[in-house]
């Protein structure tokens, strides 16, 4: 499985409020919340992201509210990954839950910078820096979340049974 | 090697002899939690999949509290989904508008969450419970989804910080001091993946209100969750409360920690975190003359009884800052409740506030006290994200409800000590 696209990043603390601000949690309703993504971070983001780009951040990305609204509507909003130093916990797992891909690496947060044309291989944990031909290793997923990736996510694989 | 309070919990309710930090486990679930933001998303999911059955209708809570009493249209959809799906799968535990309260106030008080519980949360604030000696996390909406339907969530073992507690608090300060005072400390990453185990013979004189206000913020500094050992404060707390009779469990002596800090209570005083990050921690005594627009007391953080009772201690008999918003939240309708009984009600509205029934309403920006443009407001709520509470550039300041009532009189950032 891989990821290639143009890179919109960001610093460190990115927190779910700005990714998708309350006032727009009145709806489950993910076309509705992608329309809205990073507006309080980064106003153009829904006018500049086109399908695949990369989301890349610093420390703690996705600190505070657990709301999955935030995954969501970066997912929907077209991103095919977000890789950062360290993502708060509770947006690790939504990312995992509902398939979006994420990695973890220090290497490539400090070597990308915004624009960059960027491949990432999940199976190796291999992100390729196109622009820069730079590459940089994250750490790949142990088997039991690529099983949760793989099936589209926690509900499909707990249906598959691949869960356990 | 032995293990923390935390994985020792979490063993349990794996049905493992021991478990280890980094291990990932399948745990058994005692207490699963939704909110009106969280539980449509979650049932949208639950209904996708296929599922027809919830694992145990006790067990599952859903609280309408984020937008409601219905702010708009839109919520008052989310609250409709939420109570259709309750009424469908007979939810014994669904909260909706006159008997709800903050999720937060409202579990731990009618004793839903109880010591040794295994708990998730889709609401990041569910580390609240591990003030009774609880494993309790938040999550997302899907782990609600999976929890309800299968009373199963996946948990990656946290490691542990260890705080030692010494020592009791002064006059004027408060749990709100000591975990905005340890965040400052840490950092909002600091605990990041790990549990937050409190200990020491400093634990002894902290309430369970302050227990429970130091646990929820566990959150803002990365923490997985927090926790408090059982002692005699947590079993006069349950004794007739819990609605299930509840498990003691203790960190083994050589249990290990990522990091160890000793924080002497007696040596704290009231702290303040200026926006844009709960870390910005400053001694109130430092903030200068910081002027204000409005003032929240309230929250999940903040809007227990004890909480009113510092702001009506000084509050009552004065007024606030003319052309200050001031606007009080009792967490439960039993905290309401006492309130009017007690007359806090009575001397809040005469001090010029505005007292509404229970919502997290404005601590996230919903509705219920919304900033304009530059504006700025003191909070008892949890974070001060950019346009947390209304417009990108507004300001929070967080603080305790003892600092918040005391800024309420003056109109800027104030110190408690000198009022109280």
């Amino acid at each position: 499985m891989n990821a290639k696209g143009f890179v919109h990043k960001y610093p460190d603390n990115v927190d779910t409020d700005v990714i998708i601000p309350a006032r727009y949690l009145n709806t489950p309703d993910a076309k509705e919340l992608a329309a809205h993504c990073m507006e309080d971070i980064d106003p153009d983001f829904t006018k500049k992201v086109r399908p695949g780009d990369i989301i890349v951040g610093g420390f703690n990305f996705g600190c505070g509210s657990s709301r999955e609204h935030a995954p969501l509507a970066i997912k929907t909003a077209g991103v095919s990954c977000v890789i950062a130093k360290t993502f708060a916990r509770i947006f690790y797992r939504n990312s995992i839950n509902i398939g979006l891909p994420i990695l973890e690496c220090e290497a490539a947060s400090d070597g990308i910078e915004a624009g960059d044309e960027v491949e990432v291989n999940f199976d190796t944990g291999v992100i390729t820096n196109l622009t820069k031909n730079e590459t940089y290793q994250a750490e790949p997923f142990p088997e039991f979340i690529q099983n949760i990736i793989r099936s589209g996510g926690l509900m499909k694989s707990l249906k598959e049974g691949s869960h356990e | 090697m032995g293990m923390t309070m935390t994985q020792k919990i979490l063993a349990a309710h794996a049905g493992l002899p021991s478990v280890k930090a980094g291990q990932l486990i399948s745990a058994d679930l005692d207490i699963v939690l939704g909110n009106d933001i969280t539980t449509p998303v979650a049932i949208n999911e639950f209904e996708k999949a296929g599922f027809d059955s919830v694992y145990d209708k006790s067990r599952i809570n859903i609280v309408l509290d984020h937008f409601v009493p219905n702010k708009d249209i839109k919520a008052a959809q989310q609250s409709k989904q939420c109570r259709q799906f309750a009424c469908k799968y007979q939810i014994e535990n669904f909260y909706d508008v006159g008997e709800m309260g903050i999720e937060h106030a409202l579990l731990p008080e009618k004793g839903i969450v109880t010591a040794g519980d295994c708990i998730i949360g889709a609401d990041s604030h569910t580390c609240t419970y591990g003030a009774v000696g609880a494993f309790s996390t938040g999550v997302g909406s899907t782990d609600m989804a999976a929890g309800m339907a299968t009373g199963k969530c996946w948990f990656k073992v946290p490691a542990a910080i260890k705080f030692v507690l010494t020592g009791s608090l002064p006059k004027g300060v408060s749990g709100k001091d000591v975990i905005l005072h340890i965040i400052g400390m840490i950092g909002v990453d600091g605990a990041l993946y790990k549990s937050m185990e409190f200990a020491g013979p400093g634990v002894a004189a902290l309430s369970m209100d302050d227990r429970l206000t130091i646990c929820n913020m566990a959150i803002e500094a990365g923490g997985k969750n927090g926790i408090f050992p059982v002692d005699d404060v947590t079993r006069a707390y349950l004794d007739g409360r819990s609605q299930r009779e509840y498990k003691v469990y203790e960190a083994d002596e050589d249990a290990e920690y990522t990091e160890i800090y000793e924080i002497d209570l007696s040596s704290l005083v009231p702290t303040v975190s200026y926006p844009h990050l709960p870390e910005n921690t400053h001694p109130v005594t430092d903030a200068g003359d910081i002027a204000i627009d409005q003032v929240v007391i309230g929250s999940c953080t903040n809007g227990r009884i004890s909480d009113m009772e510092a702001a009506y201690e000084i509050l009552k008999g004065k007024h606030v800052k003319k052309g200050l918003r001031v606007i009080i939240i009792p967490g439960t309708m039993a905290v309401y409740k006492e309130c009017l009984t007690r007359g806090y009600t009575e001397a809040f509205i005469d001090a010029g506030c505005v007292v509404s029934t229970p919502t997290c309403g404005p601590c996230l920006g919903g509705y219920m006290g919304i900033l304009a443009a530059g504006e700025r407001c003191v909070s008892t709520t949890n974070r001060n994200f950019v346009g947390r509470m209304g417009h990108v550039t507004s300001e929070v300041y967080l603080a305790s409800p003892a600092v918040a009532a005391a800024s309420a009189l003056t109109g800027y950032i104030s110190d408690p000590r000198e009022v109280l």
